[in-house]
């Protein structure tokens, strides 16, 4: 990784991704020991700052930088700042002054990473943890390390460098307009050879499409026999309901992975989704359990992926004890 | 006090030209010979310079009453006057909005003294709702002749085209915000590539498009005089343009910044280029030149939006829409609308493409879109807008086409700063502005 921060997956290319899987191996293995920890990044100071709420994420950062022996700091705001007076850069200038490495960005609207990387005076790093329907890199790269890492154990996949997904065949289905998630796989996914088509009814793909590397379908059945990899994408209740979709019964009899439809998949492929699945919804509860799903090992992967990407933001020294 | 040097621009055409002023208005034009200014009497250098009748602007958001930290009548009459303007129109989306005799009142009341003429519009509806008419016949009876509830549009058809109908008789004008506040949603950018790629909620065209139909419609049915806000679409310009040939009474208005910028400045989620309408592409851009040069659209008006840092130092989603202009606008467009033009330093390949088919506009046909067209729009001919001739009121603006400055934000006298033209090498600066007849503005400094 060559620049100081993590804005969206075009920061790193494929060979910036290889590298980022490459030191995830490592550090999965630390992950498996006793202690689980190596001083890595001890005596650098890592706030995450979640303007909108997760979870998930934002536990397996803070995972990632207590393994990596980083001081934590967490703050968490899900109302807006300006509401209390203080602008948001005010928010950020105010924490940086109190000396900070990184800054993990998770807000509801894109963008906010790239502002505060600008806002910034210091050395510190800026790391995307999620911004609006922009990108969403770590989940991403948890992803692609995933897809390597599964297709080696299974079929005994050698990836090639730099391009580990070269001729996989990827569908991501689902609401394409609203995710950040989408957008930073597809890229990521393309960067490294896969082929993606984007699988939606029009009312949930972005508006304009020109120059993005994919293909578009609305024919799900007619693309799964295809496929060698399946990506789902969660629907957000405020979709379900309203404008974008009549109903999601009607979103699941046409986009929906069930398991009548999962028939159609090869016997190679395999199903990928961020989390958390609405079971019975884009993606059955048999197949979400089934040989075929990744969904376990995603979640998995993600303290490893973002082991490395801190450490290769911010170590210097050597891994000791890796 | 003579204007000497210069060349007189107005309605009547360009000539080389001496003004002498007394008292409030202007005694003589010295066409082709050089006047002598009598004993005592102060002369002001304008050579090199054009001397044009001062500008006019439909469209500035002065703050006052209720949000004085971003701007006040005082500090916005001063950026106007340092750009050229002797008349501004003050739009009515304050706290509390100008609906009522009391609001008009006290915004006439403060902007006795200012730097500029300062003409209170009044809103179209209570509170700007778009639920009851605002009493309208009062306002105008206060002088009022522009209605508007700018920010945004009166969304309601039925009560717009009572408002048309009921403005109809009051010889003012109804001015709309052209936006379908369902098909913005909760857009922040225009809806297309870039709004795509950035990841952020879309406000598209077909927003604009549409309003501007129905207000069209509207216009023609009730015979209303209808103008039309910041236009920022192709499409809106080739509506306007065939309901002008049909005869429907509608002017249409374009800033500075749609006649400038595209969507393409957005792409560093810069929040000094949000604004509502959005920038949108450099095909839309180069229809709404297109129309200025062929008088589809009449004006160009700044849209004046300040805001205080807060509000623009934050998500691109949160951060206020709008951007300053007073002390720019002129400039901007002498920069990048005269012929030959001239550009700015450009953010993407896109805005470069656009603009290779823009021959020029000459210079008349910009100062009549921002002195003596929207001098006639707001009903404000008598006393601005020109011409530059003996008896008519002195307000003038003297402006070195050639002087090139470069935009500094904390250098502008409007209280806020939030320009998107920061950094940017303009040619052509305001030298001296005269107010009825006195200097407000001297050698770029502004004298209030």
């Amino acid at each position: 990784m060559s620049g100081r921060h993590l804005l969206g997956v075009g920061d790193l290319g494929a060979e910036g991704i290889g590298e980022v899987l490459r030191l995830a191996e490592t550090f999965e293995e630390v992950g498996r020991r006793p202690i689980p920890r190596v001083p890595a990044l001890r005596g650098k100071t890592v706030v995450s700052t979640f303007f909108e709420e997760s979870t998930r994420t934002r536990l397996s950062f803070e995972l990632a930088a207590k393994r990596l022996s980083a001081d934590l700091s967490t703050f968490s705001s899900a109302s807006s700042s300006l509401k209390k007076g203080e602008s948001l850069r005010d928010t950020v200038l105010t924490i940086e002054a109190m000396g900070v490495d990184a800054f993990v960005v998770r807000h509801a609207c894109a963008g906010v990473p790239a502002q505060v990387a600008g806002w910034l005076s210091g050395e510190a790093s800026v790391v995307n943890a999620g911004d609006g329907a922009h990108e969403h890199p770590t989940q991403a790269l948890l992803d692609c390390y995933t897809l390597v890492r599964e297709r080696r154990a299974r079929f005994g996949a050698e990836p090639q460098r730099p391009l580990a997904l070269a001729g996989l065949h990827v569908a991501i289905v689902g609401d394409i307009r609203h995710s950040r998630v989408a957008r930073s796989c597809l890229l990521a996914f393309s960067a490294l050879g896969a082929s993606v088509t984007l699988v939606a009814p029009p009312t949930l793909l972005p508006p304009a499409l020109e120059g993005w590397p994919v293909e578009v379908s609305h024919d799900l059945d007619a693309l799964l026999p295809k496929c060698d990899v399946v990506y789902l994408l969660r629907l957000q209740n405020e979709r379900m309901e309203g404008q974008f979709l009549p109903s999601p019964r009607e979103y699941t009899a046409t986009y929906g992975l069930t398991a009548e439809r999962a028939r159609l998949l090869g016997p190679s492929a395999l199903v990928m989704h961020p989390g958390p699945v609405r079971r019975g919804v884009e993606l059955a509860a048999e197949v979400a359990d089934g040989p075929a799903s990744l969904v376990t090992s995603q979640v998995a992967s993600g303290v490893a992926v973002r082991m490395a990407v801190l450490y290769l933001l911010l170590g210097s020294g050597a891994l000791v004890g890796a | 006090m003579l204007v000497a040097g210069g060349t007189v621009v107005d309605q009547g055409g360009s000539r080389r030209a001496d003004v002498l002023v007394k008292g409030e208005v202007v005694a003589e034009v010295g066409e082709g010979r050089a006047l002598r200014a009598p004993a005592g009497a102060d002369v002001l250098d304008a050579s090199g310079c054009v001397v044009a009748p001062g500008l006019v602007d439909l469209h500035a958001h002065l703050r006052e009453p209720g949000a004085e930290e971003a701007e006040s009548i005082e500090t916005g009459a001063r950026a106007a006057a340092l750009g050229g303007y002797t008349a501004v129109v003050a739009m009515p989306n304050t706290s509390p909005p100008a609906d009522s005799a009391a609001v008009v009142r006290q915004v006439l009341q403060l902007a006795k003294g200012a730097s500029c003429d300062v003409r209170p519009a009044g809103t179209i509806t209570l509170g700007r709702e778009g639920r009851v008419l605002s009493p309208m016949a009062e306002l105008a009876a206060l002088g009022v002749t522009l209605f508007t509830d700018d920010g945004t549009g009166v969304q309601d058809p039925g009560l717009m085209r009572r408002a048309m109908e009921y403005a109809s008789v009051l010889g003012g004008v109804i001015a709309d915000h052209c936006e379908d506040a369902y098909l913005v949603g909760a857009g922040v950018v225009n809806e297309g590539a870039v709004s795509s790629a950035l990841g952020l909620p879309g406000r598209p065209a077909v927003a604009e498009e549409v309003m501007v139909l129905r207000d069209l419609a509207l216009a023609r049915l009730t015979g209303a005089r209808l103008h039309l806000l910041h236009l920022s679409a192709a499409a809106s310009v080739a509506a306007v343009r065939a309901a002008t040939a049909s005869g429907v009474q509608v002017t249409a208005e374009a800033t500075p910044h749609h006649l400038a910028l595209t969507q393409e400045w957005l792409a560093g989620y810069s929040t000094a280029f949000k604004v509502n309408p959005p920038l949108r592409t450099s095909a839309d851009m180069m229809a709404l030149r297109q129309g200025l040069s062929d008088g589809t659209i009449d004006v160009i008006a700044t849209d004046h939006a300040p805001h205080p840092p807060e509000a623009k130092e934050t998500s691109m989603c949160e951060a206020a829409p709008g951007m300053v202009g007073l002390e720019t606008a002129l400039a901007v467009s002498m920069t990048v609308l005269l012929d030959p033009p001239g550009s700015l330093s450009s953010p993407g390949r896109d805005n470069e493409a656009g603009q290779e088919h823009w021959t020029g506009l000459p210079l008349e046909r910009l100062l009549a879109a921002m002195s003596w067209l929207p001098a006639k729009i707001a009903g404000l001919s008598a006393l601005h807008g020109g011409p530059v001739a003996p008896g008519a009121p002195a307000n003038l603006c003297v402006v070195d086409p050639a002087r090139k400055w470069v935009v500094r934000p904390e250098k502008l006298a409007s209280r806020s700063h939030n320009t998107p033209f920061a950094g940017q090498e303009l040619t052509g600066k305001v030298r001296h502005t005269l107010l009825a007849g006195e200097p407000v503005v001297v050698a770029e400094e502004a004298q209030r």
